[in-house]
Parts: structure tokens; sequence; C-alpha cells
């Protein structure tokens, strides 16, 4: 009689996009068949992909996408780091906050008037309380939480997510050599 | 024994250089092929040893204490390209704790201007992006500074987009040791440091410089652009897509760019 094999359990994945333009996301599925060995080792909790919508207690590993430009930003990343063991900022915009903080430079109350002022009607600023409250600036996500990892790139290459992802599953430091490391 | 003109050479991470007198540490690196981090360091020009990335460490010395264990003191730092080679001097420059400096050298730029490299021009080409990917740099690690600064689209040839600006008086030196025009300066102290352009109405627009200029064609990063030139080159075939920063050290050393 064999011995039962433990069976590892697969990580929990969780992924979300912030103030960004789910690139980054689309990105990740240019992994193309690679996403079935990918599956082999993690399962995903929250995430685009499986439309679950909070993260379950245990997540080992939590990637996000874009920076953090309002309230619902700022809440969603804190779940994310309550739940998750590691955190990774995926993206130019988790980063640096990217193209959205270039409003940063601006007073937020000059951009909202420009957009929503209508000819002679003045100005009309969507005030929904479903809608979340802007911040006066977008801000990268280890300005708001810890963030342990850091994949660059806008989108990074389906490649680059793979050797990084890869890598971290394996217990390597990931790192990316020429050709993968971008911020553009 | 590969020696310079004089005879003479220096070891750099245990490699012999060979030199000339006169030479700096980082010209006669280069000039033997080995590549050493740099960003305000320009062949043409006077050295600046300002970016502080050419940091290198010199005559680390290794003792024996009196109870047998040994230990190394480290040499003293100094920017390559200020210090003059000297015949058997001992140079490190690829270790981790110089390695470890320069990246957190490169990060402190990055947060210091608003570098958006998707948005960039330069983006490919950049050598602070190059040095970024050749040392690995992953983070920012520091707080975005987010600084508010402006554009001058004054000239009919040349944009200036000053939030990209690293301070490495590359185009203040061009422009007064090539060009003879001083069209550059830097101004303010500390944290208001900044570029400005030698004109009453300080803006690039009423000066005389040209886009054949030297100082139009030295900016290490996306400051000083040429008008209707922007992303001309493919994603995936320019320079730092093709080879890292450090593949070859005299070709990627500052030159003139193609107009």
């Amino acid at each position: 009689m064999n011995a039962a094999t433990p069976v590892r359990r697969k990580l929990k994945v969780a992924t979300t996009s912030l103030a960004g333009c789910f690139g980054c996301h689309m990105s990740f599925l240019d992994i193309d068949e690679r996403i079935l060995d990918l599956v082999e080792l993690v399962e995903f909790d929250r995430s685009p992909i499986t439309d679950i919508k909070h993260c379950s207690p245990d997540c080992d590993i939590g990637v996000i996408e874009g920076g953090v430009c309002n309230a619902e930003n700022v809440h969603v990343l804190h779940e994310f780091r309550k739940n998750c063991k590691i955190l990774i900022a995926m993206g130019a915009c988790a980063i640096n906050g990217g193209l959205p903080a270039q409003r940063n430079s601006l007073d937020i109350r000059d951009i909202l008037a420009a957009v929503y002022a209508q000819p002679g009607r003045g100005v009309h600023v969507p005030n929904d309380p479903e809608i979340p409250l802007l911040l006066n600036e977008v801000h990268p996500l280890h300005e708001v939480v810890k963030i342990d990892y850091f994949l660059p790139g806008c989108p990074p290459s389906g490649d680059a997510i793979w050797t990084f992802l890869t890598d971290l599953l394996a217990g390597r430091t990931p790192t990316l050599g020429h050709g993968l490391i971008h911020y553009d | 024994m590969s020696n310079g003109q004089d005879g003479k050479s220096f070891f750099l991470d245990d490699e012999e250089i060979p030199f000339e007198d006169g030479q700096t540490i980082i010209q006669a690196a280069l000039s033997a092929g080995k590549y050493i981090p740099h960003l305000c360091y320009h062949p043409e020009f006077k050295p600046h040893g300002s970016c502080k990335l050419c940091t290198v460490r010199i005559d680390s010395r290794t003792i024996t204490t009196e109870d047998g264990q040994t230990v190394k003191i480290p040499g003293r730092a100094a920017a390559s390209c200020t210090t003059p080679a000297q015949d058997g001097q001992h140079v490190e420059s690829e270790t981790p704790e110089l390695l470890d400096l320069r990246r957190t050298l490169v990060q402190m730029l990055l947060v210091e201007g608003n570098h958006y490299c998707p948005s960039c021009e330069k983006s490919g080409k950049c050598m602070l992006q190059g040095l970024g990917y050749d040392l690995g740099v992953m983070s920012p690690h520091f707080p975005q500074y987010f600084s508010k600064r402006e554009v001058d689209a004054s000239h009919p040839d040349i944009l200036l987009d000053f939030n990209r600006c690293i301070l490495c008086e590359l185009c203040v030196r061009a422009s007064a040791e090539v060009d003879k025009k001083n069209v550059f300066s830097l101004s303010g102290r500390g944290n208001t440091k900044h570029l400005i352009c030698n004109s009453e109405s300080g803006l690039l627009g009423d000066t005389n410089i040209a886009a054949t200029d030297k100082a139009a064609n030295v900016c290490p990063v996306g400051v000083i652009l040429h008008k209707r030139h922007g992303f001309e080159v493919p994603y995936g075939q320019r320079r730092f897509d093709r080879a890292p920063i450090s593949d070859n050290p005299v070709q990627y050393a500052p030159v003139k760019e193609q107009v």
C-alpha cells in the first residue's frame, strides 16, 4: 500500500485593477496556454477572471494593477493588503501612478469643471453617492500600503508576468533580465 | 601587460586597464571597453561629477586582526569621472554595495521628476531608463515627489519638457563649451534647483539655440526633444530594446543623435 502523497495546496491568487486600464490584465492573458500550467499551481480568488467580489481571508498572492485615484481604490487596496500574504504592484500605474497621475499637477476642481462644463448650463459634476469620490492626487500603491514586489511595464509583457510569477511560485526572488524589464 | 602609452595601468574589478597620464578612471575604463554606469559624464565635455552614478571604491584593503579575523576596509568612494587614474590603483565598480547605491540613485532621480515612460518620446533610448533596466530597478522605493514643472514649446524646432530634467548639466556644458552660446543654466538651490534658458523672457524660443547645436542633442533623458521626430523608432527596435546600456560602453556613451 502506498502512503498517501500529501497534496500541495494550490496557492490562492487574487487580482484587481484600480486606476488602471486593464491593459496589465490583458497582458496577463498573453501568457496564453501557459495559463493551464499556472492553474495547476494556483487557484484564482477575487479577480476579473472569476468575478468573485471579495478576497478570501487566506489569499497567498494579490496582484494589483493601477494606482489609487479614488476612495473605492483605497478600500479595495486595504482589502487586498488585509487578505493577501504577498502583494504585487503590477504595471506602471501601480508603481508610480502612471498616466492617471499626470493630473496631479492640476487642481481637481479645475479638472472636473473642464470636463463637466456644459455650454450655457454651467458645471454639473456628477454627485451620485454611488460614485466614489476622487482623491486630489493619484498615488502609487506603495504610498498607501506595504507592497512586497513590483513588476514594472506598461504593460509588463506576458513573458515578463510569466517569468515573475513562476519565479515567485518557485520561491525565488523574481528577476527580469534584459528584454523583460520595461518601464513602458 | 597591456599598458598604456606611458606604461601605466590600474585594476578595475581585478582587470588590468591601461591608461595615459591625464585620463580619468572612467575615460580609461571606457577606452578599454569596460562600462561604468554614468549619466552626467560625456567624453566631449569637462567632467561634472554630479550624478554620482559612476562612483567607485579605490584601494580597499584587507587586514588581519589580532584574533586572526580577516576584515575588509573599504577604500574611499570617488566619482570615476573626476578622479585621475593612477598607476597600480585598485578600483572596484561592480560590487553589490556600489550596485545597490546606484539603484538608489536611479530611484531617487525617478521619483524626483515626473518620469512617465509610456508617454515619453525618449523612451527606449533614455539613459536613465537604460540604467534602471541594467541595474534591475524594479520599484521607485521612495514616495513620488510629483513636482509641478512646466513645458516650453516656444521654439519652432525644439520642445523642452522640464518634468524629466535630472540636472546633469550636459546641455549647459554643451552650449557653453561647444556651441559657445550659453543657452542653458541651472538656477536655484536644493530642491528648487531647475534648468533655465538664457533669454529675457526665459523662453527657449527667444534664445539663439538651433536644432543642430550640440546642446540640442545631448539630453540623456526626455527634456530637450526635437519637434516632429517623436516615436520614430517602433517599440522593440529602440536602442535599449536591442541591447542593454552596458553592452557596448563606447557606443552607448552619450553620442550625437541623428536628427
